[in-house]
């Protein structure tokens, strides 16, 4: 653990002097990638010691406007950047590290071999005209910026050897090292506790009253409220505000982060009078779950819910022919099915987007267009057994516009896609088999709040056309609000079933989670 | 009485030994306890000055092929380049007359950089992986030796090349004890490249580069000319090798040193130099070289088949490699760093562009 001097906590970020000088100031960033325009006419200004977060939803341009702040990439022509009031135009990387510009990847780009010393003064070795390292002036330098922070860290660990939150401290005094009068940090609460998240705030508020610019790129909502004066907000790379925290909602903020409103409400239906699509009965496999019942009927979102662990992907997996049970039945349209693979099931029209859908569910380097089409290869031929291109694009550019991906070219690599239209395309792919049942396993998982309303529209759209869903996921919210039944698991059986509206959602996430 | 590990002579050179270096040094010592009982030669000044005599030419070539793998390349054509240095190193020094130790070096480590600078061309400008690069020079440069000397040796080296110089010379009971020219300069070689990978800035860019390369490249570390440092680093420590290796032989042999690499880059990684850079030191490769050195030289003594040296070599190394605690440690932490980085990619594949 960090250990942080509890004095800092006192410290409070400096409040903006609307007529302080401004230490950056951009107005009408452009950028664009191969026809995609990832920032479009964006403004950005930041004063010295002030703390400003940086939202917006995955793929919305924050990477990109940090990497032409810090030089990495060129604007398109036509903005103006000023730096302490000087127009800065042809930034490159050297020029912004000596203008005190610092970027805190999430990776932080430490070197986990060498210890800490040596990681935080670096800077100390670099140079093209070799010297003698003075390994006294580099423990000297680093103890000294630890000391400045108010944390302590054994400076001839290697860094491998730390913690996420002290390698972040790490990453800090580095920064401060190469005088940083702007440091930007990268998601830096991604992977930290609560506590640790709490002691990276005192330090980013020490920085702050040193009259260091920070700011904050974050995705948990609630801190970025704590400890910014400011948030400024891009969505899908335009710049739509700075607004001051003090009267900001998180409702609010999802708002504009993803231009949409967010009334959630409930959908679920009875829908017993249509006919039973999937139907189990007493399904069962040793040691993954046991006497399992269920029906899924046509048109019908039925949530499957539990703790990690409570067999919820074990029965998907049986479902999808992956592995086979020990007793019971599966029936599909009625009559009893016995998948031998997933070759089977897939045939048989069960189609299952997977936990894991971003390693396993695409295959990365290979085009949006080569993805999609990948199930479906057989139905794509011609008269000669041949591939018909024709057929193959019709097909692609059909569920692309269905399912609202944006994307520059089918032919682009999946890899060069956001999480959010990743999750379309492995949509996309499974739906081009056209199946009856759609088994989502935990959909969401790393996907933006907007990102999420988009994918559950489709789903009630698919699910308005007669598919029957089973949507798989541990976030009460989730199944509540989209689901017309919730089976709730634990140790591999059903205990329960729930109705939203019927059933109080606290009450159930009590159930579930309690 | 003389210190059963050749190596213990650089120790100053690392102030805290690692727990690879550790481990290595407890087996060498059990195996020399072993030989020391169980024979009447091994334990003789003669015997352990021959042993550091005969390894000195492995040990150059270790700390030159340390400074790759540190700086995260691997390289399989030093061994052979080494033998073109040898051959270029001789036919130049007919041109010019014969020359002299000080003219030999320059020219053999001349050479020797630049056969270590084109796989730096091609490694860094190309941006082909290194195994690939140096499996393609190790052909070229040994099919181009084999086709223009046509496999003939050369015999008739400078006189200062081949007569033996002897720094140190004691008669004993079991014969003359000597300690002969390779091994100074093997001190001598050693000692550059310890100040090179520990004590000059460039070589800790070297190690930052074999940790982290997307790090180093951000902090502003000039990769290309890293590449040229760690390659030509260790073309001129081959070249050096080389010179040594036919001072000892006396003689100039194509495919002398063919097959070295691999033995040596066992030694090294053996050393705890990690395959993917970032980690390693020199103490370690020495002491690499020094248990699988005294290994042969057991067998030889205890008057097993030459046969199956090679496989109890590497029967050794392998047993060698799981005892050392760091080994089996490195092995778990690297499936937890593989598994951590598996998240963190699945994380970072949600992260804005």
């Amino acid at each position: 653990m960090t250990d942080i001097d509890p004095q800092s906590a006192a410290l409070r970020p400096q409040s903006t002097d609307a007529a302080a000088p401004l230490l950056i100031q951009l107005e009408g960033i452009s950028k664009v990638f191969g026809g995609v325009k990832a920032l479009q006419d964006v403004r950005f200004d930041i004063a010295p010691g002030e703390v400003l977060c940086l939202a917006g939803e995955n793929g919305c341009g924050k990477s990109t406007l940090i990497k032409i702040i810090s030089g990495v990439y060129q604007p398109e022509a036509g903005g103006t950047m000023l730096f302490d009031g000087k127009p800065m135009d042809k930034l490159t990387p050297g020029l912004a590290r000596s203008l005190g510009i610092q970027v805190i990847w999430q990776d932080l780009a430490l070197f986990p071999e060498m210890s800490v010393a040596e990681n935080i003064a670096f800077e100390q070795n670099l140079g093209a005209r070799p010297r003698l390292v003075d390994y006294g002036r580099i423990r000297q330098i680093a103890g000294r910026m630890l000391d400045r922070l108010g944390v302590a860290i054994d400076l001839e660990k290697p860094v491998r050897e730390l913690s996420i939150a002290q390698r972040q401290m790490v990453a800090i005094c580095r920064a401060l090292v190469a005088d940083a009068r702007l440091v930007f940090m990268d998601e830096p609460t991604a992977s930290l506790s609560k506590g640790e998240t709490d002691a990276l705030l005192v330090i980013v508020r020490r920085l702050a009253s040193e009259g260091i610019a920070v700011v904050f790129v974050s995705h948990r909502l609630a801190e970025v409220l704590d400890v910014c004066s400011r948030v400024t907000v891009l969505r899908d790379g335009r710049y739509v505000g700075t607004y001051p925290t003090k009267g900001m909602t998180q409702t609010r903020l999802t708002e504009l982060m993803t231009g949409r409103n967010f009334d959630q409400s409930v959908r679920a239906a009875d829908r017993s009078a249509a006919p039973a699509v999937l139907s189990v009965e007493g399904l069962g496999r040793e040691g993954d779950y046991a006497e399992i019942d269920l029906v899924v009927r046509r048109g019908e979102v039925v949530g499957l819910t539990g703790r990690l662990g409570a067999g919820r992907t074990e029965l998907a997996l049986s479902l999808f022919g992956m592995t086979r049970p020990d007793r019971g039945t599966i029936r599909l349209g009625g009559e009893v099915t016995d998948f031998r693979s997933n070759r089977d099931a897939i045939r048989a029209g069960i189609a299952y987007v997977s936990e894991d859908r971003l390693s396993l569910g695409l295959v990365q380097p290979q085009s949006i267009a080569d993805n999609i089409a990948l199930p479906v290869l057989g139905k794509l031929v011609d008269a000669l057994g041949l591939l018909s291109k024709r057929r193959k694009a019709a097909l692609v550019d059909d569920w692309i516009r269905q399912l609202a991906v944006k994307i520059g070219a089918p032919e682009h690599a999946v890899s060069t896609l956001s999480g959010g239209n990743q999750q379309r395309i492995v949509l996309a792919k499974w739906l081009a088999t056209e199946p009856k049942v759609l088994i989502l396993d935990s959909p969401t998982v790393g996907v933006d709040v907007g990102a999420r309303a988009g994918i559950f529209e489709i789903v009630h759209r698919l699910a308005e056309a007669g598919m029957a869903i089973l949507l798989i996921s541990d976030e009460i919210p989730e199944v509540y609000y989209n689901s017309d039944r919730i089976l709730h698991m634990r140790d591999g059986r059903i205990i329960a079933d729930y109705v939203p509206g019927r059933d109080d959602i606290d009450a159930i996430e009590e159930a579930v989670h309690a | 009485m003389p210190d059963t590990t050749p190596a213990a002579g650089p120790r100053f050179a690392l102030p805290r030994l690692g727990s690879t270096e550790r481990a290595l040094a407890v087996v060498i010592a059990l195996l020399c306890l072993f030989l020391a009982l169980t024979t009447d030669t091994f334990f003789t000044l003669v015997n352990l000055l021959d042993l550091l005599n005969i390894s000195a030419v492995n040990v150059i070539f270790a700390v030159g092929l340390l400074v790759v793998l540190i700086a995260g390349g691997i390289d399989i054509s030093f061994a052979v380049a080494a033998s073109v240095v040898q051959y270029l190193t001789a036919l130049a020094l007919q041109q010019i007359g014969g020359g002299g130790w000080i003219s030999g070096v320059l020219i053999a480590g001349g050479i020797g950089f630049l056969l270590g600078a084109f796989n730096a061309a091609l490694i860094y400008h190309f941006r082909i992986i290194s195994i690939v690069v140096t499996i393609a020079t190790f052909n070229l440069f040994f099919g181009a030796l084999m086709f223009f000397t046509q496999g003939v040796s050369i015999y008739n080296l400078p006189s200062w090349w081949t007569s033996r110089v002897v720094l140190f010379e004691m008669e004993t009971a079991s014969g003359w004890a000597e300690l002969t020219l390779p091994v100074v300069v093997m001190l001598a070689v050693v000692f550059a490249t310890w100040l090179l990978i520990r004590r000059l800035t460039i070589g800790r860019q070297l190690y930052a580069m074999g940790d982290n390369p997307e790090g180093a490249r951000r902090v502003g570390i000039n990769i290309g000319a890293m590449h040229y440092l760690a390659f030509g680093w260790l073309g001129i420590t081959a070249g050096i090798a080389g010179l040594m290796q036919a001072h000892y032989a006396q003689e100039v042999v194509p495919n002398a040193l063919y097959g070295r690499e691999l033995d040596v880059l066992a030694a090294v990684v053996l050393g705890g130099a990690r395959l993917g850079g970032g980690r390693g030191t020199i103490l370690g490769a020495i002491l690499g070289v020094a248990l699988v050195t005294i290994t042969q030289n057991g067998l030889n003594l205890l008057g097993v088949s030459p046969y199956a040296f090679k496989m109890i070599v590497g029967a050794v190394i392998l047993i060698a490699i799981t005892l050392s605690n760091s080994g089996v440690g490195d092995l778990v932490t690297a499936m937890k760093n593989s598994a951590r980085r598996g998240a963190a990619r699945k994380a970072d594949s949600g992260v804005s562009r």
